[in-house]
């Protein structure tokens, strides 16, 4: 069936590829590529949809399909999380692994799929990967304290607007991981600033600033993820294009958080105010 | 039968929920720590009552089968969410919130939730703006709104295109905070696949872990599902892949009873479909409706040619025609059964027929590209990567698709299902939007629900269990369930048939949506109804699922949720067939007038319909819970 697309531009002959796919049975085993014939895929097909349609053929021909991760398919959930042809979520800027589609593939491409490789972020299976890393960030200051019920009026905190849109462009991150994948130093660094400017660019987040960024940086040092060496690949592969400006911001609060902790104690450690 | 004591408290309208919370029993703050809660799901319902519950001092338990409780697909709302704080001063009230909202479920909704719905509303902005959201603001700092379907005043609240991400992730904050500081366990990867009853009471859950296939019993003193909605019955929603009905259906199997399942919304502004291959449809925001203009070509043979081509004498805006005062932005279900009807009078646009333009050149035109960029620019940019079109040069292409379902477990004002100890929130549950909800109340009844219902009617229902009394996870009823379980799990695997899981998904998916889906008829769910349990028999026969049980296994995973799909369909078939009348999403075409709309029947139908589990082959007991409406006149909903 051919795509819906009235005013067609590339999208009209159909493409076969070869899909070069990690397969790896389990969490520490050994892994290795293993290629398979995709034949006859109308481009407007996205790229999970492939591989749904030859995991049907394995399946019918008895052999285990491809495990990866994905869930909305829509670029916001952050589950999809596939390194494509050497590039975390795949050859376009600005979208995730669901949003990449075959027409981007020329027909008879070699197309290679892997994990996301980090040791922060060890395979279950396949495609998949625990980035309970990140999680485990969260927890440590990737939050405001405010109790349920204890909150102000919503007006009563005034936030200048070019303040708020600074703070969203930061919290549109999905959490997906593709920075750490693209870094070579496997840095969690613009995850983690994304987090910490949203935060510190508002009022709301100014009574932990310190500690937040000091209990984030901290737990990310501890999980294994390395420092930043200013290459910029993490933005690059953002598939929401957070820019690099904000690890700045995070290392400036980070340097301010970390002399004013040297006159006046601040905790780094996880719970702000819990009960 | 089940007891369906709805609990509504007494009182004037706009007293009740006040009242109730003064009356309502409370745990001692040294005695909450003796109570275990388990909550299934972390969306915005799950992760803001794991989170208030532990801050409140309850130990909780969180069980979510995404990697991260970020996923849930609470995330991928866009529009906004509803507030009735009147910033505007344009006339918004609570009461005025709870009237659209009523009106607009046509009048099968719970006055009394739907109230305390509004009510709490205004309290959901306060708490997200404190945790951080970064809503939308005015150049003053203020708080901006806009307008949203169905809605006269401008009450909604919003974050770019991306406002259930930032709602989400205030939660998953709030969450992360009570994690971190030990008031939430949280079980990442892990699916409940079965509910534990014990004397009458839910106390419990069976888990596995999907990455070691672990199976696991788990007790608590309640649990609380926040597991989402069921759409992906139909195969192709706007739902996530993963989005399934499988918690809210074992519990239906173990006594909850399961409240108007055929009340689905069919959202108007979704890509159309391209081909057979096709995993998902991908929704084009409502407010999108609030500058583009919705038409088809007048004849028939202008269909394929090109927009700009069609000349603006030959363009229908037919919404704009047929509903001059709301126009493009009359509610859903309307907008979605116009756009059926004029691709079945032969107009629809794209290839296959199936499609309507939502048009933004006069948009453009008044405000500017970088206007319309500014405010709709992600919606735009999704657009072009999955269709490679430009909507600022061609008019989108858009289609109905399943978006949201209405109906649910069956609950009460304290939101606890007729099994004592079972809560059910968000879109789980059923009593909030009646037949059709509203643009931007998804996001206010999940946190609703989850930030300021469940906190105070949970304690109510744990204060007449003595503490400490739970059962523990190794008695005979949670034995027998994970025996079940593990059962269930070897005939999946032990099928070893010559299809994939995805052709049966795929072949219920068809059966709902042609008899069940924006029109329904009696001949059309009587078929349904005969077709739907071969499917069932042929699935468990000649399913293939390969790989094991012990390892992650997403075929098995899928398996297990169409399974329950396959059950669950019928039992929407059933309803659909029962309810004999149109209301809000539910279009009987026997039930209609003249001119296309709704034909309510309220004499007979102003009532939920809660349908009980009888067993494995038998008809399940549909009971009732009639609705009153003491404060609201039922009216025929009229947007003309």
């Amino acid at each position: 069936m051919r795509g819906s697309n009235v005013a067609s531009e590339n999208t009209t002959r159909n493409i076969s590829v070869t899909v070069r796919v990690w397969r790896q049975a389990g969490p520490g085993a050994r892994g290795q590529f293993v290629d398979y014939p995709a034949r006859n895929l109308n481009p407007n097909m996205s790229l999970l949809e492939m591989l749904d349609v030859l995991n049907d053929e394995l399946t019918v021909k008895g052999e285990e399909p491809i495990a990866f991760a994905h869930d909305c398919r829509e670029g916001i959930c952050g589950t999809c999380s596939l390194v494509i042809d050497g590039k975390p979520h795949g050859p376009h800027r600005g979208v995730a692994s669901c949003q990449t589609y075959m027409r981007s593939f020329p027909d008879g491409a070699v197309i290679t799929i892997e994990p996301f490789r980090a040791s922060p972020f060890p395979v279950i299976k396949d495609l998949i990967t625990d980035r309970s890393a990140f999680d485990k960030i969260q927890q440590a200051g990737g939050f405001i304290t405010v109790r349920t019920g204890a909150a102000p009026e919503a007006n009563a905190i005034l936030v200048p607007k070019d303040a708020a849109e600074l703070a969203m462009d930061a919290a549109q991150c999905i959490g997906c991981g593709a920075c750490v994948a693209a870094c070579k130093n496997a840095s969690a660094m613009l995850f983690v600033a994304a987090k910490v400017s949203h935060m510190g660019l508002l009022p709301q987040g100014q009574p932990e600033r310190d500690r937040r960024v000091l209990a984030m940086v901290k737990v990310m040092d501890e999980l294994g993820f390395g420092g930043c060496t200013n290459q910029y690949e993490c933005s690059a592969a953002c598939p929401k294009l957070i820019s690099h400006d904000f690890i700045a911001r995070m290392n400036r609060d980070y340097l301010k958080a970390s002399f004013r902790a040297a006159f006046k104690p601040v905790t780094a450690t996880a719970g702000g105010g819990a009960a | 039968m089940a007891q369906l004591d709805s609990k509504i408290p007494p009182g004037p309208l706009a007293d009740k929920w006040r009242r109730h919370r003064a009356d309502i029993k409370l745990v001692n703050p040294s005695n909450k720590r003796k109570y275990e809660v388990i909550v299934v799901g972390a969306g915005l319902a799950g992760a803001s009552a794991a989170a208030t519950m532990a801050e409140l001092g309850y130990r909780v338990k969180c069980f979510v089968f995404h990697d991260s409780p970020r996923r849930a697909h609470s995330i991928a709302a866009q529009g906004g969410i509803n507030a009735a704080k009147n910033y505007q001063n344009d006339g918004d009230s609570v009461h005025r919130l709870f009237y659209d909202t009523i009106k607009g479920g046509d009048y099968r909704s719970r006055e009394a939730n739907t109230h305390r719905l509004a009510e709490v509303s205004v309290n959901i902005i306060d708490q997200c703006v404190a945790q951080g959201v970064p809503f939308a603001r005015e150049y003053g700092g203020l708080l901006a709104n806009r307008s949203f379907g169905g809605a006269q005043v401008s009450r909604t609240f919003y974050a770019r295109g991306q406002t259930g991400q930032q709602l989400l992730l205030g939660a998953y904050s709030a969450l992360s905070r009570m994690v971190g500081a030990g008031g939430v366990q949280l079980f990442t990867f892990s699916e409940m696949l079965d509910l534990v009853v014990v004397d009458g009471h839910a106390k419990g859950i069976v888990v596995r872990d999907l990455r070691t296939g672990e199976i696991t019993r788990h007790s608590a003193d309640a649990v609380v599902l926040a597991t989402g909605g069921y759409g992906n019955v139909f195969n192709l929603s706007t739902y996530a892949r993963g989005s399934n009905a499988t918690a809210i259906w074992r519990a239906y199997r173990r006594g909850a009873c399961f409240a108007n399942p055929c009340f689905t919304q069919i959202h108007p502004t979704c890509i159309p479909v391209s081909g057979d291959y096709q995993s998902k449809l991908t929704l084009m925001s409502v407010p999108l409706r609030n500058d583009g203009r919705i038409w088809v070509p007048k004849r028939k043979e202008d269909r394929l040619k090109a927009p700009g081509e069609i000349a603006e004498a030959d363009r229908d805006y037919y919404l704009e025609r047929m509903y001059p005062a709301f126009g493009n932005l009359c509610p859903r279900d309307i907008a979605s059964r116009a756009a059926q009807r004029v691709c079945d009078e032969g107009r629809g646009v794209g290839e296959t027929g199936l499609g309507v333009y939502l048009d933004f050149a006069e948009a453009i035109g008044r405000l500017g590209e970088s206007a319309v960029r500014e405010r709709y620019g992600n919606l735009f940019d999704i657009y072009h990567e999955i269709t490679n079109e430009n909507a600022y040069r061609v008019p989108m292409r858009i289609f109905p698709a399943v978006h949201y379902t209405m109906g649910g477990l069956w609950v009460d004002y304290n939101l606890m299902s007729n099994l004592p100890g079972l809560f059910v929130l968000g879109e789980a549950n059923f009593s909030d939007h009646g037949a059709n909800r509203l643009g931007a109340s998804a996001l206010m009844q999940g946190l609703a629900d989850g930030y300021f219902v469940i906190p105070y009617t949970i304690g109510n229902y744990l204060a007449t269990q003595k503490p400490g009394s739970r059962p523990a996870p190794d008695g005979a009823e949670f034995r027998a369930a994970e025996e079940e379980v593990r059962g269930r799990v070897a005939r999946l695997l032990g099928a070893k048939g010559g299809e994939p899981v995805s052709r049966f998904h795929k072949r219920l998916g068809a059966i709902m949506w042609k008899s069940c889906g924006m029109a329904r008829n009696r001949a059309g769910l009587e078929k349904a109804l005969q077709e739907i349990p071969p499917l069932r028999e042929e699935f468990w026969k000649n399913v293939n699922v390969p790989g094991s049980g012990e390892t992650l296994n997403q075929s098995l995973e899928q398996a297990g949720r169409v399974a329950d799909f396959l059950e669950l369909g019928e039992l929407f078939c059933r309803d659909a067939l029962a309810r004999e009348e149109s209301c809000g999403c539910h279009f009987r075409e026997e039930y209609q007038y003249p001119d296309g709309e709704c034909k309510r029947d309220d004499e007979h139908f102003a009532h939920v319909a809660a349908w009980e589990y009888q067993g494995e082959g038998k008809a399940p007991l549909r009971n009732v819970e009639p609705l009153a409406y003491e404060f609201t006149k039922m009216s025929v909903r009229n947007y003309k």
